[in-house]
């Protein structure tokens, strides 16, 4: 069983996690319909509440549709031609390491994961890699117990932590939220589920890989984050897929819950397959993420750096509901060729002395387009509640468009909004000035756009954000003649 | 081989997607380790000869040949002109809002050494080599953190031009008014670091409109760039000539 490198015959082949992994599936038909939703439900042998969950998510999903308010334009989806579940097979459920299908693990070694090894060095960051729709080995896990934190698949905490997941699940973003998380939260098949308890400060950064591998497959991650009093976790979320001519769909959801004094990082390389530079193929990315600071002090900061999907649908928002708590949102954000995007945050400000900062770059090249679209509420109790936000948007050549979309809804006299917003072009100059000193074009627009988001970049953690350099300019290859 | 670092031949040119010819049939060898000053009225052409040297894309050669090093020259892009050796000290160097100083010369450096063959310096070897050249131009760490260009005024901005003409170590370094803007001290300082890179194995070409830069750099010929092409050449009484006397004498030639 080797891998298969997919070669493209077009240019703009640069993307570099395009090959499919060659595995065994257990794969549901096509179509989506309540005996789906049960088989789902079924293979992961879930509780009864949870299959009326999402009989109930499916049923009110059908009375919906597609919203089409934001900026983008493609081809209708069709949910009835996707797949809703496949996992790869494993012959018995692994337990460790040792016993997960080799194939896969070459696959994450060739995305930069050395799972193994990362197990062994026993490293900084703990991996949880979910691959098409089934977490497939969660390391460090023992470490992590040893002080009560919680770092497994969803699944798998549906079965052993229940109550959790049944007083969580879903308390964030409710199904009836919007029309692709209604989707989700009916055919969710996997994601990560994170639990750190009171007064604990998570020792490793938690990461986790996403990968969509089986042909039209649909991808749903849930991943729920809870963070008690007092506590403390960063999380890191990457993500790739093969390069196909067909579009495929990943629709997430993640739920964030901080509670008194506890903070979340939640940082997120997306780079899902943008299409090719025609515009062929790729990833719709439809994603709610959204995260309840509860507590008094909570704090949550959100940091992605997209360069990837041929659509992104994605705000990732903050709802400040205890006292003195605070969000922010830090976004790099890149298209090119005729990638699409309309991607921002909301900053929802409930309670007193509520602060959040936005920090968006959008970086636009080729014949792409790319909408910052942002919300700032702030109501009526809401004290002294203060938003900083700042959109930045960067043009590479004049065939790209950007668009900023800042909507401020203050129903409390004693708030402090301020919003600032600009738009640059890379200029010849700048180019001639890089080249005059040995940088080729490509290596200069890299270098500038990187100084443009620099103040993003360096939220990320150290490793990531080495990796998150290196993919921009990727990205932008053949973005200057 | 010959022992010419630079050859222009007849050289035409002017802006991309324009008619207007800014040099016209313009001439000069310089061989290794020589000092050549070009001075000229305001809009003669002489900041565009060194961009099209450079390779700016603003510009387009019409006819006429240049070789450097023995090399073509029009069929090398900008980055490997510059990683052969051609430097160019610019009269208005441009600002990158968002790049530090400090990381644009170590990605400058690494381009380079990567054209060469050479491994690229790390952090701690280029901090090392940095904080020499600072030191060297009065440039502040400060100013390193900076971001390049923002906000400089005139004179650091030449200073830090100067800079990186020590680091690179180019073949051909072409100063653009490099003396423009500068105080008394930091135009001592410039032409220091300048004299201290120049050696018989490589070569300069001033931009100037003064005497003072050319005093303490003496050039082995001096140039009058008029109308496109070099109307008269001589030696450093040239210059002293057209200091006291202007241009009047040579333009109606
Ligand atoms: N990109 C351009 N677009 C339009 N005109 C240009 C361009 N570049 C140069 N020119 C024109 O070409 C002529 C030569 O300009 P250049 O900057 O080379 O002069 P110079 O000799 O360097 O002058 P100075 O001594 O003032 O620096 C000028 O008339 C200038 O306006
Ligand atoms: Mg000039």
């Amino acid at each position: 069983m080797a891998e298969k490198p997919q070669i493209a015959d077009y240019g703009g082949d640069k993307y570099k996690y395009g090959f499919v992994t060659d595995i065994k599936s257990d794969t549901a038909p096509c179509g989506l319909n309540e005996d789906i939703i049960r088989l789902i439900s079924a293979k992961k042998n879930e509780p009864q509440w949870l299959l009326e969950r999402r009989l109930k998510a499916y049923r009110h999903w059908l009375t919906m549709s597609e919203p089409h308010w934001a900026k983008l334009k493609y081809d209708e989806i069709d949910f009835q031609a996707l797949r809703y579940y496949s996992a790869p097979v494993q012959k018995v459920k692994p337990k460790s390491l040792e016993e997960v299908d080799k194939n896969l693990l070459d696959t994450y070694n060739k995305l930069g994961i050395p799972l193994k090894e990362q197990e062994a060095l026993a490293g900084v960051v703990a991996v949880d890699a979910v691959f098409d729709s089934v977490s497939v080995a969660t390391t460090y896990r023992a470490k992590l117990a040893e002080q009560g934190i919680i770092f497994c698949s969803i699944s798998e905490a549906v079965q052993n932590h229940p109550d959790l997941v049944q007083k969580y699940l879903g308390s964030v973003v409710p199904y009836t939220d919007n029309f692709y998380a209604c989707l989700n939260s009916a055919v969710f098949t996997d994601g990560s589920f994170v639990y750190i308890p009171k007064g604990v400060k998570s020792p490793l950064e938690l990461s986790t890989y996403f990968r969509i591998n089986a042909k039209n497959t649909g991808q749903f991650e849930r991943t729920l984050i809870v963070a008690e009093d007092d506590s403390y976790v960063s999380y890191l979320e990457g993500c790739t897929a093969p390069q196909r001519d067909e579009n495929q769909l990943h629709a997430a959801i993640v739920e964030i819950v901080v509670m008194n004094n506890a903070e979340v990082k939640y940082s997120t390389v997306q780079n899902w397959y943008p299409g090719d530079k025609d515009g062929k193929g790729g990833v719709y990315n439809f994603v709610t993420k959204r995260a309840a600071c509860r507590g008094n002090n909570a704090k949550i900061s959100w940091t992605q750096v997209e360069t990837g999907s041929a659509v992104t649908w994605k705000y990732p928002s903050c709802v400040l509901q205890g006292d003195n708590s605070v969000g922010e949102f830090y976004s790099v954000a890149i298209t090119n060729n005729k990638q699409q995007a309309d991607t921002g945050t909301k900053m929802i400000h409930i309670g007193k002395n509520t602060r959040s900062k936005i920090i968006s770059k959008g970086i636009s090249a080729g014949f792409s387009n790319q909408t910052y679209r942002g919300l700032v509420d702030v109501a009526p109790n809401a004290d002294k509640a203060r938003n900083y936000s700042q959109c930045d948007s960067l043009l590479i050549g004049s065939t790209c468009g950007s668009h900023t979309v800042p909507y401020i809804r203050n129903r409390n006299k004693s708030a402090v909004l301020e919003h600032e917003a600009t738009t640059s072009k890379i200029s010849e100059e700048q180019l001639f000035y890089c080249m005059q000193r040995g940088l080729n074009a490509e290596e200069a627009v890299g270098l500038i756009v990187n100084g443009f988001c620099k103040e993003v970049m360096q939220k990320l953690p150290m490793e990531f954000a080495i990796e998150a350099a290196k993919l921009i300019n990727i990205s932008l290859e053949g973005s200057v003649g | 081989m010959s022992d010419f670092l630079l050859q222009i031949k007849n050289l035409h040119a002017g802006i991309t997607d324009d008619k207007k010819e800014i040099i016209k049939g313009l001439s000069l060898d310089i061989k290794a380790g020589e000092v050549h000053a070009i001075m000229g009225p305001n809009g003669a052409g002489k900041s565009t000869l060194s961009y099209v040297l450079t390779g700016k894309s603003d510009y387009e050669v019409t006819a006429g040949d240049i070789i450097f090093n023995g090399k073509n020259l029009l069929e090398l892009s900008p980055s490997e002109r510059a990683s052969e050796g051609l430097f160019l000290s610019m009269q208005y160097p441009v600002a990158i809002p968002g790049v530090t100083t400090n990381v644009f010369l170590k990605h400058a450096i690494n381009a380079q050494r990567k054209y060469k063959g050479l491994p690229e310096l790390d952090a701690a070897e280029f901090l090392k080599l940095i904080r020499g050249a600072a030191k060297e131009f009065d440039v502040s760490s400060e100013m390193l953190k900076r971001e390049i260009n923002v906000g400089f005024s005139g004179g650091e901005k030449k200073r830090l031009e100067i800079l990186q003409l020590s680091l690179l170590q180019p073949s051909l370094a072409i100063l653009d008014e490099a003396d423009s803007g500068l105080d008394i001290d930091a135009l001592r300082t410039v032409a220091e670091g300048v004299n201290k890179w120049h050696n018989q194995n490589n070569s300069l070409l001033i931009i100037t409109h003064h005497l003072d830069l050319l005093n303490y750099i003496r050039p082995d010929f001096v140039h009058i760039y008029a109308d496109g092409h070099i109307v008269k050449s001589g030696s450093m009484e040239l210059a002293e000539d057209l200091e006291a006397n202007g241009y009047r004498n040579y333009l109606e030639e």
